[in-house]
C-alpha cells in the first residue's frame, strides 16, 4: 500500500491567481480530494481563517476556495517561523457534480466541502428480468 | 595528514555545498508551505510556531489547523515549552479513492526555548481557527522596570 502520510512535494502547476500588480500575495493551501460513490469530498487546511473571511465559491464549473487570515497573538513579534497570508486555489469541476447541493463546514481551521455527484451520475445496478 | 583520495575528499566538499544550497533554496520557495503543515515526531518543525511578547506575557501562536483540542498537551519545564498532540487523519479512505492527498496527519511533539523566564503555574492556551495561542506571564524579575532619572542641580 501506497504510503500516504507524507504528501509527495514535488511541485505541482495549481490553478493561480492571476499575477497584477496588488499588493496581495497568496498561499495555495493543502487539500485532500476523495471519492466516493456519493460524491467528492474536498478537505483543506486553512489555519487563521474565520467563518466571515471565508469565501467558497461556484461559478462556471470552476470552485474556488478563498480566505482571509489574520494573526490572533497580540504583543510585538521576536521571533517568526510562518507568515499569514491569505488562502487562494481553485479547481475545475467534473460534469457529474450537482452544485447546487454542496455543503461545506469549518471546523478548526479545516474546510471539509461535499460535492454530491448528480442522480444520473451515480452507478446503478439494473435487475434483469428474464422471462 | 595524509589524505588517501583527494578527489574523494573534494567530492565530499563539493556534496556539502550542494546540499547547503538545496537547504538554503527549498526554504524560500513557495511549496515549502506545504511542507509546514506536516506534523512530525519531532524531527520536522512542526508545529511552525511565532513568538511575540508584551510588558507582562509572552505569546506563542502555532500554526495547527485540524489538531484534535482533546489531544493537545503543553507543558513548561525549565524556560522550554512543549506541545504535543496529534492531528487525525482520515481513517475511512482507501487509498485508492484519493485524488489529492497533501495534508499530513499524525502526532507531533515540539520544544521551544523561551527567551525569558515565565509563570509556569499562569499559562494560558486558546485554540482557534486552528491557530493555538499560549500566553505566559513573564516572572516579575524578567519585566521591564522604569527608572526615574532625577535631574540634580
Amino acid at each position: 500500500m501506497a504510503e500516504k502520510t507524507v504528501p509527495s512535494v514535488q511541485p505541482e502547476p495549481a490553478a493561480r491567481r492571476e499575477e497584477t500588480r496588488a499588493q496581495e500575495r497568496y498561499i495555495i493551501p493543502p487539500v485532500d480530494i476523495f471519492e466516493t460513490k456519493d460524491g467528492l469530498t474536498v478537505i483543506a487546511d486553512l489555519p487563521g481563517v474565520e467563518q466571515q473571511a471565508l469565501d467558497v465559491r461556484v461559478a462556471d464549473g470552476v470552485l474556488t476556495l478563498q480566505g482571509n487570515t489574520k494573526h490572533i497573538a497580540p504583543g510585538t513579534p521576536i521571533a517568526q517561523e510562518y507568515e499569514l497570508l491569505n488562502f487562494y486555489r481553485q479547481f475545475e469541476l467534473p460534469d457529474a457534480v450537482d452544485a447546487d447541493r454542496i455543503s461545506a463546514q469549518l471546523t478548526h481551521g479545516v474546510l471539509a466541502l461535499h460535492l454530491p455527484k448528480k442522480e444520473r451520475a451515480k452507478p446503478r445496478q439494473i435487475t434483469v428480468q428474464v422471462s | 595528514m595524509a589524505i588517501e583520495n583527494p578527489w574523494g575528499e573534494l567530492d565530499a566538499l563539493r556534496r556539502e555545498i550542494d546540499r547547503t544550497f538545496q537547504t538554503f533554496w527549498s526554504d524560500r520557495r513557495p511549496q515549502s508551505w506545504r511542507v509546514a503543515f506536516l506534523p512530525g515526531q519531532g524531527a520536522r518543525q512542526y508545529p511552525l510556531v511565532n513568538l511575540s511578547e508584551d510588558e507582562g506575557n509572552l505569546y506563542v501562536e502555532a500554526l495547527a489547523p485540524g489538531v484534535d483540542p482533546k489531544s493537545l498537551d503543553l507543558s513548561v519545564l525549565q524556560g522550554a515549552l512543549t506541545i504535543k498532540g496529534e492531528k487525525p487523519g482520515l481513517a475511512q479512505v482507501t487509498a485508492d479513492a484519493y485524488h489529492r492527498n497533501e495534508r499530513a496527519a499524525g502526532r507531533f511533539t515540539r520544544t521551544i526555548e523561551l527567551p525569558v523566564e515565565v509563570d509556569a503555574t499562569r499559562v494560558q492556551a486558546d485554540y482557534r481557527n486552528g491557530l493555538l495561542v499560549v500566553t505566559m506571564p513573564k516572572v516579575e524579575a524578567a519585566k521591564p522596570k522604569q527608572i526615574q532619572v532625577n535631574l540634580v542641580g
